[in-house]
């Protein structure tokens, strides 16, 4: 019974001791550990990794319902790893530089991917809880690592007060769906509300306000309009590498986790989530296109480019069906990648010694190196949309989705606002390719950074070729979501 | 029973006049020591209704730690009471308002139907009869078996908490010295004492 429990859990349990272990190794190992611990911190994500992906996982529920495995957990698992894998690699060098290298940072990247994990096999409003809770007070510390620089610290304390205002409402909801149907556990729940809506009762007012809630709570943890404030400033305010593992890996987590909730056990109420959802993808599609124009900062840039790519992935749950659900997994996995190496780009602006962050430092950036003004044109190109690149494909599949669902407007809305979108990406390469050439970056920029470079240009490059595997385990995964 | 019934009275009269004591009173420490009594009354009442686990964790944790925490904090700093109460009379109608729709709002959504028919149904029972086993025991026998799992997550919850207070607020500040006692107890009397040979009337 409990080796079974055990063995569904492994990657987790071994996420869980690795951190125990290395942050002991860190605290009593002396001096100068920070960059033994990260490097051994990318081990274990990667060990994580082969477990789930190598390993010939059982499925099935664990801990007495409390938590789940299956397809869908596994390919969002893999997606979580990755996205940290590349945080912490890119995190090193960075701190390192900047002097404010510490060995807790990569132990609590490790710990925040661990309450990802939580959060993706989360099978019970109590287990979904801490989870999220694990993971973001993880991120609330690494927000405010710089103690001694008010903007770090404004973006931890804003981050903080914001996140636990967001918990308090998750809890709130949590406490009225439980008063309504009796139980926390997903699969009960799943059955509760199907058997009310097949007897062609209302589900009951206070029901659907829980629901409500916990939806604002995730679309916080998301950042999708409106709950979206605290975005631009939090990863303004951050150090930039820490910002890059903000916009990814724990966004795919709780879209993850979003994804689950609405269609397994709110799956039958879709009539009554599915509006709200719409709204928050159509405002943050809105919102980010629009607002990102006026930026001069390319970090303020990328918080409201994230805001819209969450707003587009948004479009594919709001369709509400097994292939919404594929189109939103296939649109996160790109979405990674493409953020993953605009950031390691981001990372590279270092002139002098001293990072900059405006766009308008990227001038002439084809002259001065070339390569860069490359990639980050394949990456800018692939977040307009542009065909043959991975974020056209992304866009493609989750509009698709919502048009087959029939929300067609939703889609023409989500077009219009892509193609605005579209300008002010293509602005960052008229200003590296057409522009006279300010003062050359530092050089050379790094092992790591060349790495995530070439395997995020790679990925965005030749999706085409060998999209057939992620088209399909996406597809395998999303449809473990609709077995029941 | 009528000794039940009056104990009950006294509890719940004493836990709201402290609190109103807690936001009337004009001494901030006085607030807080009226709040410790009406936490120590509220667990009073919590043990009336045979709940006496949440009694011990109200009294442990609310009194033992957080009033306590509350009483340093509100002596540390310098509130004055005063000048927080400026314009609570401009700010009573549209904060009183405002609280007057919730108030309704909430009314009305659990009066509609609270812990509905289906809920009654399928409520899962986690903790044996009340009367069968103390509900502290009751909690103790699914805390380890059936929710271990939360139980271990919680627990990595409070090493990530433990890790931010230490690497936010632990500095290391330089030029300062510290007892090191085998240095202390390592000090050979060549080392500490040196003799000299005053000769007398001439002075060191």
């Amino acid at each position: 019974m409990i080796t079974t429990d055990l063995s569904l859990a492994l990657p987790e349990i071994f996420l869980a001791c690795s951190a125990t272990v290395l942050l002991m190794y860190g605290a009593y190992a002396g001096k100068n550990t920070a960059s033994f611990v990260s490097a051994m911190s990318v081990a274990v994500l990667a060990v994580a990794f082969a477990l789930i992906f190598l390993g010939d996982r059982p499925t099935g529920l664990a801990f007495g319902g409390l938590f789940i495995v299956d397809a869908y957990g596994d390919y969002m698992k893999l997606v979580v790893l990755v996205a940290s894998g590349f945080g912490i690699l890119m995190t090193q060098r960075f701190v390192e530089r900047e002097g404010m290298a510490k060995f807790e940072i990569p132990v609590l990247m490790v710990l925040s991917t661990l309450g990802m994990l939580m959060m993706i096999s989360a099978n019970d409003l109590m287990s979904l809880y801490v989870g999220l809770e694990l993971q973001s007070l993880a991120l609330y510390v690494i927000a405010s690592i710089r103690r001694e620089n008010l903007r770090s610290s404004e973006a931890g304390l804003k981050y903080f007060v914001l996140g636990a205002l967001s918990s308090g409402m998750l809890l709130y909801g949590c406490s009225m769906i439980y008063g309504f149907t009796g139980t926390t556990d997903f699969d009960i729940l799943g059955n509760v509300l199907s058997s009310v809506v097949s007897a062609d009762q209302t589900p009951q007012i206070g029901l659907i306000v829980g629901l409500v809630f916990v939806c604002a709570a995730i679309a916080f943890k998301i950042s999708a309009v409106p709950f979206h404030m605290w975005t631009p400033d939090v990863y303004e305010g951050a150090p930039t590498p820490i910002t890059a593992f903000f916009a990814s890996a724990p966004k795919v987590a709780a879209i993850a986790l979003f994804a689950r909730l609405l269609s397994d056990p709110f799956g039958s109420l879709v009539s009554e989530w599915q509006q709200i959802i719409v709204f928050v993808a159509l405002a943050s599609m809105i919102l980010g296109s629009l607002a990102a124009i006026k930026q001069t900062n390319i970090k303020r840039l990328m918080a409201y480019s994230s805001i819209g790519n969450i707003g587009f992935a948004l479009v594919g749950l709001a369709a509400g069906t097994q292939e919404g659900i594929t189109g939103l997994i296939i649109y996160m996995t790109i979405y990674i990648f493409m953020n993953m190496g605009t950031f390691a780009c981001i990372l590279s602006m270092r002139q002098k010694g001293t990072m900059v962050e405006n766009i308008d430092d990227l001038k002439g950036l084809s002259k001065t190196s070339p390569m860069m003004a490359f990639a980050l044109t394949i990456f800018m190109f692939s977040m307009a949309g542009i065909p043959p690149l991975a974020g056209f494909f992304a866009k493609y599949v989750v509009f698709a989705a919502a048009v087959n669902a029939g929300l067609t407007t939703l889609a023409v809305i989500g077009i219009l606002t892509s193609v605005i979108g579209a300008f002010y990406y293509l602005r960052i390469i008229k200003v590296m390719y057409f522009d006279e050439p300010s003062a050359s970056f530092d050089k050379p920029i790094g092992g790591e950074m060349t790495f995530v470079l070439t395997v995020s240009t790679a990925f965005i490059v030749f999706f085409i070729l060998f999209s057939t595997p992620i088209m399909d385990g996406a597809a395998v995964a999303a449809s473990a979501l609709f077995v029941g | 029973m009528i000794i039940q019934a009056l104990v009950f009275y006294v509890f719940a009269t004493i836990s709201i006049a402290s609190a109103l004591m807690v936001v009337s009173s004009k001494n901030p420490v006085h607030s807080v020591l009226f709040l410790i009594l009406c936490f120590f009354n509220a667990a009073g009442l919590f043990v009336l209704m045979g709940a006496e686990f949440l009694a011990m964790i109200l009294v442990v944790v609310y009194v033992g730690a957080v009033a306590v925490l509350f009483l340093f904090v509100v002596m540390m700093l310098d509130i004055n009471i005063e000048r927080a109460r400026q314009g609570f009379k401009q700010h009573l109608i549209l904060g009183g308002s405002i609280g007057l729709v919730l108030l309704v709002e909430l009314v009305l959504i659990l009066s509609s139907t609270f812990a509905s028919p289906d809920a009654v149904a399928v409520a899962s029972v986690p903790i044996p009869n009340i009367d069968d086993v103390h509900n502290t025991r009751a909690l103790g026998q699914v805390l380890y078996t059936k929710y271990v799992y939360l139980f271990q997550a919680c627990g990595m919850i409070l090493l990530v908490a433990m890790i931010g207070a230490i690497v936010l607020t632990l500095r290391k500040r330089e030029g300062v010295r510290k007892q090191v006692i085998s240095d202390q107890v390592n000090r050979t009397r060549e080392e500490s004492v040196e003799i000299k040979k005053v000769t007398s009337g001439s002075g060191i």
